[in-house]
């Protein structure tokens, strides 16, 4: 085996020696720098950010309450917006995680194979990964805050409007609505990467479908799960446009206490020192580190689920 | 089968109580709770559309109507109209309606004539104030609007007239969407064959999450850059008049497509089966040669969705359009500046009355956006469905 490969290679080798390729040489060339155009772009992008946004980085900056004019870069910070950030993206992931975990259950462990229903249901969520994010910011204004917020409100008496306006809730269920699909094809994929003799095993002995789903496939597919949760947090976290008229606030002097007050958010506030900024050259320092912070949260979350999603990949192509 | 089939049927049993079987009725309703929840994504689906366009819905109707000067039914004349005709005049719901008495709709009535006496008399006399500019021809037709010497395409919904032409912002969608693709697919495409074909193993497996991790880049930031960094980079290297443009915009918007294009490409591209390259490889083609003739052609359909589901999340993009380029002209020059649908809706709901026309507008927008992405994410998907099953028919 050993004899017959390196010869091979020799003969290889021979030949390229006679007649080289040019044509190919050049294409196979262009598609490198196609992909080296592509990491230039991204570490060009970061490189910038962090370069100019780190100095500007400090722990007063990230620990204070900002003043009405949060364009000083003496006295800005960005705690509110962070808190208002980590708050939706928290309720946002007790909605999506377990309608999302729940779709994907179906859609592998029962749903039957090339039936009308499981066909519908995947182009939905496809579907759903599509819309544009600035559709679902109106669905949010239209569903959330018009229909049901101000049917709860009549519903309650409440003299004014308290659900029927922009709050934490319907910005942080317009978001879950946009990450459903990320979190169903992440544990989709988890679910279908578990062996099926780890199910057959479970059924010969006697447990139940439901059993076996609940207590073998779900435990073993906890890690993928947990990636799906990670990615949409980090998805959900960096948008802006389905907040717009959900939820976010320009300024508030305190932080959200209910579910019905308005937010500050990082990647708003990102948006309005970038175009707000009465002197752009002043509030540069500020600006870049603000993109720093909310780069930071969204890569590190992202990392940490391809770091997952690897183990995962070595660990089960191990038992498979 | 048939048969075989029967007997499965069978089994399901009533409820979860199956001849012979202990009765699991919790079981039964759990599965039942399980495939309501699945179904949610339909139901969602259908929500988005239904909610979004219900708040359009008088404009599709022709229902609205923006005219400044509108014909006026004096209160002497209350009489002579009926109670529907009145609370569509009052833009009263029916409820609304119903509870108020004689005198209030009097009132409201006066109120209302008043308010149209007082428009002043210059824009009295203008020929515009009497156009409703909701209906489709003012919205999709040129029009000569006073004080202008040629039909003109126009969007400015703040003012005494609204000028609700569409014409401009659909064209500065397709302008951006266009730059970007122009830029994005050929990057995105080119990377995809060399990841998955030219590239050695252990290279693309840091490849592609790298490439990847691109999309995880808000797309705030990414107009960040695009705003405070690439505008300035690239007006220095072309020298075009205005700053901020199209072409800007649609550079940076190409950021955000060429994740997804790379990746559902690289996907079709990697499914063909191996048995194909081997068999080109074994008849002498060169790795190019086998990528470009063989694999390439396999996969076309799966690339061709790549590019139109590409074209879905580039013309749906909000924020890196509306960071970069706002204002809205007529021209079809990448150089000058364009605004977008999405910037339109983002940028006015603010200063939108809820309910008025301006609003439903903006909605309306939002509805065809919600249209033409729903049918380019249909195609796109049903192409790689097809692909799928014949690709993996063959391997």
């Amino acid at each position: 085996m050993s004899a017959s490969s390196s010869s091979n290679v020799k003969t290889h080798g021979h030949f390229r020696a006679t007649s080289f390729d040019y044509v190919s040489f050049f294409f196979s060339g262009m598609t490198g720098l196609a992909t080296l155009l592509i990491l230039g772009i991204l570490a060009v992008i970061l490189g910038n950010i962090i370069v100019n946004g780190w100095p500007s980085l400090t722990w007063h900056f990230v620990s204070t309450i900002p003043k009405k004019d949060f364009f000083d870069p003496a006295t800005t910070g960005v705690l509110p917006m962070i808190i208002g950030t980590t708050i939706r993206v928290f309720v946002m992931t007790m909605f999506v995680l377990p309608i999302g975990v729940i779709t994907a259950i179906y859609l592998t462990e029962y749903a039957p194979t090339g039936s009308i229903v499981t066909r519908v249901i995947r182009a939905a969520v496809n579907n759903l990964a599509g819309v544009p994010s600035i559709v679902f910011g109106l669905f949010g204004l239209g569903f959330f805050i018009n229909f049901i917020g101000r049917h709860l409100d009549e519903l309650m008496y409440n003299p004014g409007p308290v659900w029927g306006q922009p709050a934490v809730l319907w910005a942080s269920l317009t978001l879950a609505v946009m990450t459903m699909p990320v979190v169903i094809v992440a544990t989709e994929e988890s679910l279908k990467a578990i062996p099926p003799g780890l199910r057959e095993a479970s059924l010969a002995l006697g447990a139940t479908k439901l059993e076996t789903i609940v207590k073998i496939v779900v435990p073993q597919a906890l890690p993928g799960i947990m990636t799906g949760g990670i990615l949409a947090v980090s998805r959900a976290a960096g948008e802006v446009a389905p907040i717009l008229f959900t939820g976010v606030a320009y300024y508030m002097a305190s932080l959200p206490g209910k579910l019905s007050d308005q937010f500050m958010d990082l990647g708003y506030h990102v948006f309005v020192l970038s175009t707000q900024s009465p002197d752009i050259e002043r509030t540069r320092p500020i600006l870049y580190a603000t993109v720093l912070v909310l780069l930071l949260l969204t890569f590190s979350l992202n990392f940490v689920a391809i770091i997952i999603r690897a183990r995962v990949r070595k660990k089960l192509r191990a038992l498979g | 089968m048939a048969t075989n089939q029967n007997q499965g049927k069978r089994s399901h049993g009533w409820m979860g109580i199956h001849r012979g079987h202990k009765a699991r009725p919790m079981e039964w309703l759990a599965e039942k709770f399980i495939f309501t929840v699945s179904l949610s994504a339909i139901l969602l689906v259908f929500l988005i559309f239904i909610f979004v366009a219900r708040e359009a819905l008088p404009i599709f109707l022709g229902k609205e109507n923006s005219a400044l000067i509108k014909t006026v039914i004096p209160p002497e004349q209350m009489d002579q109209h009926g109670p529907e005709e009145l609370r569509a005049y009052l833009k009263l719901s029916e409820k609304q309606f119903r509870e108020m008495d004689r005198e209030t709709i009097r009132d409201l009535m006066l109120v209302k004539q008043e308010a149209q006496n007082e428009i002043p008399e210059r824009l009295r006399n203008d020929p515009d104030a009497k156009l409703d500019t909701t209906e489709w021809s003012a919205m999709i037709k040129p029009r000569q609007w006073a004080g202008y010497d040629q039909p003109e395409y126009i969007w400015q919904p703040i003012g005494n007239i609204h000028k609700y032409n569409i014409v401009p912002l659909i064209v500065g969608s397709l302008k951006i969407t266009l730059v970007g693709l122009l830029f994005a697919v050929p990057l995105a495409v080119g990377a995809a064959i060399y990841v998955s074909q030219l590239a050695k193993p252990r290279v693309r497996e840091v490849l592609k999450p790298v490439i990847e991790l691109l999309s995880g880049i808000p797309s705030v930031v990414v107009g960040f850059f695009a705003l405070l960094v690439m505008a300035t980079v690239l007006q220095a290297i072309f020298g075009y008049q205005t700053r901020l443009n199209a072409f800007v915009a649609g550079i940076a918007l190409s950021f955000s497509v060429i994740p997804l294009v790379f990746s559902i490409a690289e996907d079709a591209l990697t499914s063909v089966p191996r048995s194909y390259t081997q068999a080109a490889l074994a008849l002498g083609a060169s790795r190019w040669q086998t990528a470009w003739q063989i694999v390439l052609p396999a996969a076309l359909p799966g690339v061709f969705a790549a590019v139109v589901l590409g074209f879905g999340r580039a013309i749906g993009e909000t924020m890196i359009v509306l960071m970069v380029c706002s204002a809205s002209v007529m021209s079809w020059s990448i150089f000058d500046s364009a605004r977008s649908i999405t910037t339109t809706i983002a940028a006015e709901m603010a200063e939108a009355v809820a309910g008025g026309h301006h609003y439903r507008i903006l909605f309306m927008l939002g509805a065809i956006l919600f249209a033409v992405t729903f049918v380019s994410n249909m195609v796109g998907d049903m192409v790689i469905h097809r692909l799928k099953h014949k690709l993996e028919g063959k391997r």
